[in-house]
């Protein structure tokens, strides 16, 4: 008898002890969001150009984790569509073009004469990567920028382009078909 | 774990080395080159002189267009710690900087100086180091960076930032073993120089401290090995050694594995086994740069292949084209069908992309093979998984895998297969009965993994700043509504305290409104008055976009953040107004 007692005891003491342990560390180890959400968002190029249909990568990001198709990204490209392919489990398409291509790697550039001032691309650009004041001069932190497109439209003067990156030695790929000057037509070596 | 001391001390001094894994013997043809002694040149018309040849950063810019410049003058400065300077190869003119083809297998124009000679060949003047030994480690070093000195085995590392060394060293390893093929710079360099690299040699010592000096040259060197053995001879913590020909033998860590059986660990240096590493020619540029007070405008380069009738070694300042480099090798045509000049050996050289490219720092060797001396790299067939690769790897790496993973595009797993400790030595691609060029898709993929690397940092900054842009909005959106909630208040609470007096004035204003609305409704059905109406609506919306313009500046010059969003508080300086 005493045993039986004693053995419900102890099962109900660990019972205590154990979901005691399991209370705390879903409050101490809380997962913050959706981990899935935020796997796929890692992945996406942040670019934030809304060619996908949604107003930023997070956004799809969401939109992916529900179910909607891995190819609407065209800045990310054919490399971003094999990793989402990889971590959904779903099978790589090729890329949507009703989205728009791939492209090379661009930046905008405003022509800085022309600007007016008006602060209508600093209003538009995701990632602050614009730097100006009404009625002064603006220009573009090359750095920050993402090429996303989204400052040229609004422009009212049209003095913003896009201009393809330089790619210097350190960047370059090893394409030699993607050598720009030469008179040697070049073979790889080893 | 490793060999100690003491016991290396002993293995070295019997000449019982250890060994690296793999490894192949290709053909030596040294002898095409070797033979005579190095030749100068006479000065050439115009130098091209890139301001960046080594790992790092560039030098800032001291000189302009235009500009005079003396044999030896600094063109670039060294302020960040990675940078290295240039300098003027003669005494010239500064006629252009511009971009110019690249000593780069891409030959992508890089920042350029370009100088023409006015055929004097005046130096600056000189600053020499009295006497080094009294000399501070510091002082010496700053010396070293400022005579733009670095690696000139091959990778081009600062050699000032390598020389700052506060870790124990024991072993200075003095590295003359040129295993590549054909290249025959550093040999005739030791047989003609051994006495000033030895200098170059002390000058280290007394910076370094090490506690033992050897002096590693490979055995199918034996006059380099005699004369190296003679400069050396009266210091007794300097050993020369001999060292078994075999490719790449040269390579800094094989070497050390060779000499000490320690393994430098994978992404560690050297000096993680006390060992430091310098290449003869960098000693001779040292002893230049202290003894002398000579800036690095020289190297010696070979000329050797038998595109060249008279293959041979010269003194090249830095920024010759090779194009005046053929003209010394006597290029001959015949025995190429279409123009292939190497920059470095067989191996790990490249080929370039125009024969304006400028001779820098690293640039050992201009190989013009004929015809049939080098395989033609564009017979690749399918690997037939022989294994002969994986057996001559001296990073112990499995080359098939690295080169099936590199060419599916699948990085990762490349990566988890140690793509990065590959030296590129070139070994694998020898001796693949298949021909692939495996290294060039070594080289693709480390460069596609470091740019997918930037990218991802970049796309994270990105976010970041997504976010941080997201989140001020929504503050700023808190913020004006919650003005706006207070200014309700304030207007309810005056009307409540207030009584009727503000209610009969609100109701007169609306009536007047509403008069001015019909007589507005009235006007427009007049056709030919709307015209005029509707300019005057042009011209408040001009004035009202004045306003917000205005609100803009002055936002700004509070200090706000360089995006403000002009328009809403547009619509929200006209809610109040209506609100009113
Ligand atoms: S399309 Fe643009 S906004 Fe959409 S996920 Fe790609 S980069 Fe982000
Ligand atoms: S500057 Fe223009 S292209 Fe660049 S991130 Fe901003 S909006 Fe996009
Ligand atoms: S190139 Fe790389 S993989 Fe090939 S043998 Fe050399 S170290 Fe090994
Ligand atoms: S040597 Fe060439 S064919 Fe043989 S396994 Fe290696 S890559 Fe394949």
């Amino acid at each position: 008898m005493t045993l039986t007692v004693f053995a419900l005891a102890a099962i109900a003491l660990l019972a205590l002890i154990f979901g005691a342990l399991l209370g705390f560390a879903a409050i101490r180890f809380k997962v913050e969001g959706d981990p899935l959400v935020d796997q796929i968002d890692a992945i996406l190029p942040q670019t934030q150009c809304g060619q996908c249909g949604y107003p930023g990568c997070k956004p799809y990001a969401e939109a992916i984790a529900n179910g909607d198709d891995i190819n609407k990204c065209p800045p990310g490209g054919e490399s971003t569509i094999k990793e989402l392919s990889a971590l959904m489990g779903v099978e790589a398409k090729p890329l949507d073009a009703a989205h728009g291509v791939e492209d090379v790697k661009k930046v905008a550039f405003i022509r800085e004469d022309e600007c007016i001032g008006c602060t209508k691309c600093i209003q538009a650009c995701p990632v602050d990567a614009i730097l100006g004041a009404a009625k002064q001069m603006h220009t573009i932190l090359i750095d920050e920028c993402t090429g996303c497109d989204l400052c040229v439209d609004p422009c009212p003067v049209d003095c913003i382009d896009m201009v393809p990156v330089d790619v210097d030695s350190s960047h370059w790929e090893w394409k030699f078909n993607k050598v720009p000057v030469g008179d040697i037509p070049i073979r790889q070596m080893s | 774990m490793f060999a100690n001391y003491d016991k290396i001390i002993e293995r070295i001094s019997l000449n019982q080395l250890w060994d690296f894994p793999g490894g192949v013997h290709p053909p030596q043809q040294k002898t095409l080159s070797n033979q005579a002694s190095i030749e100068h040149l006479q000065v050439e018309k115009t130098y091209y002189v890139p301001v960046k040849q080594h790992i790092g950063l560039e030098g800032k810019l001291l000189v302009s267009e235009g500009d005079k410049v003396l044999k030896g003058q600094t063109l670039t400065t060294s302020e960040a710690p990675f940078s290295v300077p240039v300098h003027a190869p003669t005494s010239g003119t500064v006629t252009k900087i511009a971009n110019h083809v690249s000593a780069h297998p891409s030959g992508i124009p890089e920042l350029t100086v370009i100088i023409d000679a006015d055929g004097q060949d005046t130096w600056i003047e000189l600053d020499p180091v009295p006497d080094y030994a009294k000399a501070s480690k510091s002082e010496l070093i700053e010396r070293i960076c400022d005579a733009g000195i670095s690696g000139m085995g091959g990778a081009g590392f600062p050699t000032h930032i390598k020389t700052n060394n506060s870790k124990p060293l024991e072993f200075l390893i003095i590295n003359g073993i040129e295993c590549e093929p054909y290249i025959s710079s550093d040999d005739r360099l030791m047989r003609e120089h051994a006495w000033q690299i030895r200098q170059g040699i002390d000058i280290l010592v007394h910076i370094l401290q090490p506690k033992q000096v050897i002096v590693a040259v490979e055995d199918n060197k034996p006059e380099a090995l005699e004369t190296m053995s003679i400069a050396c001879q009266q210091k007794i913590n300097y050993q020369v050694v001999s060292v078994p020909t075999k490719y790449p033998a040269g390579g800094e860590k094989q070497l050390i594995q060779v000499l000490t059986s320690r393994e430098v660990p994978a992404n560690g240096l050297p000096i993680d086994v006390a060992c430091i590493m310098y290449n003869v020619a960098t000693c001779y540029a040292i002893a230049d740069a202290i003894v002398e007070g000579k800036p690095l405008i020289e190297r010696v380069v070979t000329l050797t292949g038998q595109g060249f009738k008279s293959p041979k070694n010269v003194w090249a300042r830095l920024g010759t084209p090779i194009q005046s480099l053929l003209i010394y090798g006597d290029y001959d045509e015949s025995q190429q069908s279409s123009p292939r000049f190497i920059m470095g050996g067989p191996m790990m050289g490249f080929t370039m992309t125009s024969v304006l490219t400028p001779i820098v720092k690293i640039s050992n060797c201009i190989l013009v093979p004929a015809d049939d001396e080098l395989p033609n790299p564009e017979d690749e067939r399918a690997c037939i998984r022989c294994s002969a690769c994986s057996d001559v790897c001296p990073a112990s790496l499995l080359p098939q895998q690295l080169f099936w993973y590199s060419k599916a595009k699948e990085l990762e797993k490349a990566e988890e297969y140690n793509l990065f400790d590959c030296i590129e030595c070139g070994a694998c691609a020898y001796v693949c009965p298949s021909e692939i060029p495996l290294v060039h898709y070594y080289r693709q993929a480390k460069a596609d993994i470091r740019n997918q690397k930037e990218e991802k940092e970049k796309s994270d900054k990105a976010k970041i700043r997504f976010e941080a842009r997201k989140a001020r909005l929504l503050k700023e959106k808190e913020h004006r509504e919650e003005k706006h909630r207070l200014a309700a208040e304030a207007r309810k609470a005056s009307l409540s305290t207030d009584g009727g007096g503000a209610k009969d004035k609100i109701a007169a204003a609306l009536a007047r409104a509403k008069a001015k609305k019909e007589a507005f409704a009235k006007q427009a059905s007049n056709a030919p008055h709307m015209t005029d109406s509707a300019e005057s609506e042009k011209t408040k919306a001009v004035s009202v976009s004045e306003i917000s313009t205005e609100v803009a500046v002055s936002q700004t010059a509070q200090g706000a953040s360089p995006a403000k969003d002009g328009p809403e508080d547009d619509t929200a300086a006209n809610k109040e107004t209506t609100e009113l």
